[in-house]
Formats: structure tokens, C-alpha cells, sequence
């Protein structure tokens, strides 16, 4: 995988580092954003990664802008040789898929959709090769999905599913963008899954809506006190399907302030990860929930 | 100390020199769109450069101060009358208690900057007191201004003098027309033709009108035609699309080929559009003056060019603080 180099104008530089989505892209690219944070370069001000590929913004009154292009290079190179190893965190959230709220919303936009007459899960599982909704909410929860970029608005994580590509769950945007995404809605567009921050347009497939608040302005919410936003790049999100009953009683938890997410420091090896990924991802699971 | 807003104008928000830090978990920059202009409001009116003001866009709000106090209006040429008697742009005057600034019509430009000794003191969230509508944060309640809010001003600097003008030549305004926006052609350039990169640059475009804090649309121009490719796991099958990234402020994507968008200030951190380079950081704050309709000429320069024209907007803000502390 070689890199390509751009400056975005006199202020940034990006990076692509695959042109197609792939888990070592986006290793790679946290990796060395990871390095290029850890390095303290003068003149650095934003560190921005996503899937395949990284941005840094910089004041190029501190830096000449072709020395911060060969100290990335450099770094890049480094990347190769150092064991692919992150520490980072696994986030437990609980999904309940094909609630009332995304029905009626994607019901409201039914002429935008490649399918009129169905629901958005009924056309993701029928266009992934599986005869139910059921083995479709199966295919999308069992394994963990990376949080391989933070962006678009405040806090909305792209999600992008720890399986082969094979098994990978893909899915068209719709045919035109909605006008209306209800708040925490579970998306899908192409192989990414997200979480929608805030209501607003958007044009992914809606399979379902979270009870847990992912970004609040106001630091309101007991877990988003100390930050606003929840998640960071490279987190990895485990989805937990769950049940009207369990929704409500989740919404009435973080109401009342006591709402306590399941997160836990974990260390993700890609070397280990490749060489057995069911076995893996159990392992993770098992880190999850503290066996 | 307060202001009441009686009418709030088409979109006024509270913004200073921005919140930088955040851009890589969707947060962007916020702030005024021409920080040229803020920061001489400021500088008038005896403020710290980036202390936050009202950016007005194409209508003033009308305001009622509870207090005396000292304002100057920069940027747009938006004509400030003061209980409907006129007064200047790009000059401090005084304000007495009781009485109420509103605004002409429009008459050039598109953003104008109203400073007040002492800063709009709403919280600081997150370094910065700018409004990131999109994401509710900052400024006043995370929004735009409406009538009936009642916006905290600070303590004004000791002496505060009114009658204060900036010079003609210090106001850094668009000049020429068709305006001419640098760009540093790069990104993801290689996806379209020589052909279509000579048009990007021959063309005119127009300012469309969707135009606002997070971005500017063109139209126009002639649409880009693509080299072809085998669309990358991810991407999308558009010829415009790529695999989700980055986007850097002031950037140009280009969505199916026809219609530009630059990012500006509140830019959306990224997305799954190529782009076909960045507008130099020079040429950021004329953007925040373009009216819908403008006539807009992109100019290709290179590295040295951009860093020579941002040494030059330097010397310009140089300047001008000279010429006021």
C-alpha cells in the first residue's frame, strides 16, 4: 500500500492512504495519526483520521509545509515496520432494530427508496443474500464494527464491520436523500454503518435507533459530562439488539442520569485479528462483558 | 450589561476567531467568515482582536442597548443607523442607553461584523464563544439569533474612543471582477480530464444560491468529465465519489461533476465526495463577502504563490493594527 500525498491548500495535507476501503487502510491511517499526535510537531493544529486515508491541518507560519510533507513520509515509512498494534476501547450499544420511530420516518420517504414497497431492513436482507429480517439483525450484531472515522457533523462515527469482505454487509444510500433522520438512528450506506448524531438529512439505509445519547452539547448526560462527543476514531462498537421494553427502560436510565455504558479498554492486534477473526472477535466479546 | 434583539436579521450569529481542536470528530473550525473584517471590528471598538461579535448576513438585526456603549460595524457595506439616523461603516461610534441600531439594505458584500466594547460574553464552550448552528453549540443557545433574546455584553476597555475609521486600502475586500478565488489544484484532481481542468479554470461561475457558514455552491461552469475507473470497494459508484475522507477547509468537491462547493467555516469534517483542490487560505475571508450571483473566476496558483499571497493578507492585518492600538 503506497501512500499518495496532496496538500489541500497552503494549510493541510492529505493523505490517502488506500483508495479503497479496507481494514489495513484504516489501521494504517490511525497508526500514523496515532505517531504524528505523539510526535508534538510544531505547527500542527488538527489531526484528522478516517477510513483509508488522514488529514493534518497546520499553520504554515511555524512549519514549511515540505518539511511537514517529509516528517509524514517518514513516519509512514516507520509505520510498516512497527507491529500493528492499538490500545483502544470497546463500546457496547444497545440497538433496538426496527423500532416505530425510523418505520415511520423511512415509511415518509418510501418514493426515495429503490424499494417502495418494503422497509429498509426487508431490502438490506434481501440484497446480502439472507431470507429474514431476523438473520439480517443476526448478521449486523454479531460482530464488532471499528469506528474507522469521526466527522461529517458533531460526533457521527463512520462504522466499518470486522469480517471479511465477503461477509460484509453492503447496502445503496437511498435514490435521493431524505429531508428527516430521526436522532440516533442506526444507519447504513455502502459498507459503512453510522449513528446519527443529531436529527437532520441523510441518505443511509435506517435499520433501527439506540436509547444512548452519542453527543450532547450541553453535557448534560452523565457519561458525556467530562466530553461532549462519545466516540474517537478507532473505538470498537459492539451492537446489542434489544427489545421495546429494554429501549424504555434505557431512555428512563439516562433521563434520570444513571445510564452507565458498557466500555472497556481493550488492545487490538490486526496481526492476530487476521490470522483468526471469529476466534478473535469472541475474544473481544469476552472483554466486553468481563470473561 | 445587554442587548435586546428586537428583530434578528436573516441569520445573525455570535462567532470570534473559531474553535480549533475538534475538526476530527466532526467539530469544525466555526468564526467569523471574514476574520479580516471581525478583527478590525474588534480593533475599533477597543476590543482583543478576537473577542466575538455578530456576524450579520445580508440583513441586519435591530438591536436595543440597555446601556451606553461604544459599537463599530465592518465588512458588508450594511448601512447602520442609529434611531434611524445614520451613521458609518467601518467606524466606532457611541451608543446611548435606550436607543436602537438597526440596518439599510444591503449594498455590497455579504457579512457584516458588529463589535461592541467589551465582546458578546456568552460561555466559552470549548475555546471559543462562535455558534456552530449545525451542532447546536456555542454562541447564544447554539443558534441563531431571534427576536427576544437578550445577549451579555462584557466590560469594556477603559478608554474607548469613538470616530476610529479604518482606511479604504486596510479593509481587504474583494476588488476585482469577477472575483478571482486562489486554488491549489490537488486532492483527488487526477480523477477528472485536462480537458475538464482547463475549463474548471477558464470558466465563469456564478455564486448559487445556496451559500452559507459551511459552504459555497457555484454554477455555471462547464460540468468535468471523469477518467474512468473501476469504482474501489467502498466508494460508491458515482465517478465522483470516493471512500469516505477528509475535508479540508476551503476545499472544492465537486458532486456528480457539476456544481462546485467550497467549504468554509462550518464545513462538514468530511464525506464521499472527490474534490478537486483547495481555495488558499488568502482567499478565505472573500468568500464571506460573495452574494449569490457573483461572478467568480478560479485562478490556479501553486505552493509559493499561496504562501506569497498569505504573507501579503498578514502584512495587510499588520497594517491595520498599526493603524489602530
Amino acid at each position: 500500500m503506497q501512500t499518495r500525498f496532496s496538500f489541500g491548500g497552503d494549510e493541510h495535507i492529505f493523505a490517502e492512504v488506500g483508495e479503497a476501503m479496507s481494514l489495513e487502510a484504516f489501521f494504517k491511517s490511525l497508526f500514523i495519526t496515532n505517531a504524528v499526535r505523539d510526535a508534538k510537531i510544531k505547527g500542527v493544529t488538527e489531526i484528522c483520521p478516517a477510513n483509508a486515508s488522514y488529514q493534518v491541518k497546520f499553520d504554515p507560519d511555524q512549519i514549511k509545509p515540505d518539511d511537514l510533507l517529509a516528517e509524514l513520509k517518514r513516519l509512514d515509512t516507520a509505520s510498516e515496520k512497527s507491529e500493528p498494534v492499538i490500545k483502544t476501547r470497546i463500546i457496547e450499544i444497545p440497538v433496538l432494530y426496527n423500532d416505530p420511530w425510523t418505520h415511520e420516518t423511512l415509511m415518509r420517504f418510501r418514493e426515495r427508496h429503490q424499494n417502495p414497497n418494503g422497509t429498509d431492513l426487508e431490502y438490506a436482507a434481501q440484497i446480502n443474500g439472507l431470507d429474514s429480517v431476523d438473520a439480517f439483525i443476526k448478521a449486523h450484531s454479531s460482530a464488532p464494527w471499528f469506528v474507522s472515522m469521526v466527522g461529517f457533523v458533531a460526533g457521527l462515527p463512520f462504522l466499518y464491520q470486522m469480517v471479511e469482505r465477503q461477509r460484509q454487509i453492503q447496502a445503496p444510500k437511498y435514490l435521493r436523500p431524505r429531508t428527516d433522520t430521526p436522532k440516533l438512528t442506526i444507519g447504513h450506506g455502502g459498507c459503512f454503518s453510522c449513528i446519527y448524531s443529531v436529527r437532520g438529512a441523510g441518505g443511509y439505509q435506517m435499520f433501527g435507533i439506540t436509547p444512548m445519547p452519542i453527543y450532547d452539547p450541553n453535557q448534560k448526560i452523565s457519561y458525556l459530562r467530562d466530553f461532549m462527543c462519545l466516540f474517537r476514531p478507532g473505538d470498537i462498537v459492539k451492537w446489542k439488539p434489544i427489545d421495546r421494553s429494554a429501549y424504555d427502560a434505557a431512555v428512563a436510565d439516562v433521563d434520570a442520569g444513571r445510564f452507565a455504558p458498557v466500555i472497556r479498554d481493550v488492545s487490538f492486534s490486526l496481526t492476530e485479528f487476521n490470522r483468526d477473526i471469529d476466534a478473535y472477535n469472541r475474544k473481544l466479546d469476552g472483554v466486553l462483558h468481563g470473561h | 450589561m445587554a442587548i435586546k434583539v428586537l428583530k434578528p436579521g436573516l441569520a445573525t450569529t455570535v462567532q470570534d476567531l473559531g474553535r480549533p481542536g475538534y475538526y476530527h470528530i466532526g467539530i469544525p473550525l466555526s468564526g467569523g467568515m471574514d476574520r479580516h473584517a471581525l478583527v478590525a471590528a474588534n480593533l475599533l471598538v477597543g476590543n482583543e482582536e478576537g473577542a466575538a461579535v455578530l456576524e450579520a448576513v445580508f440583513m441586519g438585526p435591530e438591536l436595543e442597548f440597555t446601556e451606553d456603549a461604544t459599537v463599530a460595524i465592518t465588512g458588508a457595506q450594511l448601512p447602520p443607523k442609529l434611531d434611524g439616523e445614520p451613521r458609518e461603516t467601518w467606524t466606532s461610534f457611541k451608543v446611548k442607553r435606550g436607543q436602537v441600531l438597526s440596518f439599510d439594505f444591503l449594498k455590497q458584500g455579504a457579512r457584516g461584523y458588529i463589535a461592541i466594547a467589551g465582546g458578546i460574553d456568552v460561555p466559552v464552550v470549548l475555546g471559543s464563544r462562535s455558534t456552530y448552528a449545525l451542532g447546536a453549540l456555542g454562541g447564544f443557545k447554539g443558534r441563531k439569533l431571534e427576536a427576544g433574546d437578550e445577549l451579555p455584553v462584557g466590560k469594556a476597555a477603559a478608554s474607548v474612543k469613538d470616530g476610529r475609521v479604518v482606511a479604504n486600502d486596510l479593509r481587504g475586500l474583494p476588488t476585482a471582477m469577477p472575483t478571482e478565488l486562489r486554488v491549489m489544484p490537488g486532492l483527488y484532481w487526477h480523477r477528472i480530464t485536462e480537458a475538464a481542468g482547463n475549463d474548471f479554470f477558464a470558466d465563469t461561475w456564478k455564486v448559487a444560491p445556496e451559500a452559507d457558514r459551511i459552504g459555497y455552491r457555484f454554477k455555471g461552469g462547464k460540468a468535468l468529465q471523469f477518467v474512468p475507473r473501476e469504482p474501489p470497494f467502498g466508494a460508491g459508484s458515482d465517478p465522483s465519489n470516493i471512500t469516505d475522507a477528509c475535508y479540508p477547509y476551503g476545499s472544492i468537491q465537486v458532486p456528480g461533476g457539476t456544481e462546485p462547493i467550497v467549504l468554509h467555516r462550518d464545513a462538514v469534517s468530511g464525506g464521499g465526495y472527490f474534490m478537486v483542490g483547495t481555495v488558499i487560505s488568502a482567499d478565505m475571508d472573500l468568500i464571506g463577502q460573495l452574494q449569490p450571483n457573483t461572478p467568480v473566476r478560479f485562478v490556479k496558483v501553486g505552493m509559493d504563490q499561496a504562501l506569497a499571497a498569505r504573507k501579503s493578507r498578514a502584512e495587510l492585518l499588520g497594517k491595520l493594527r498599526n493603524a489602530l492600538t
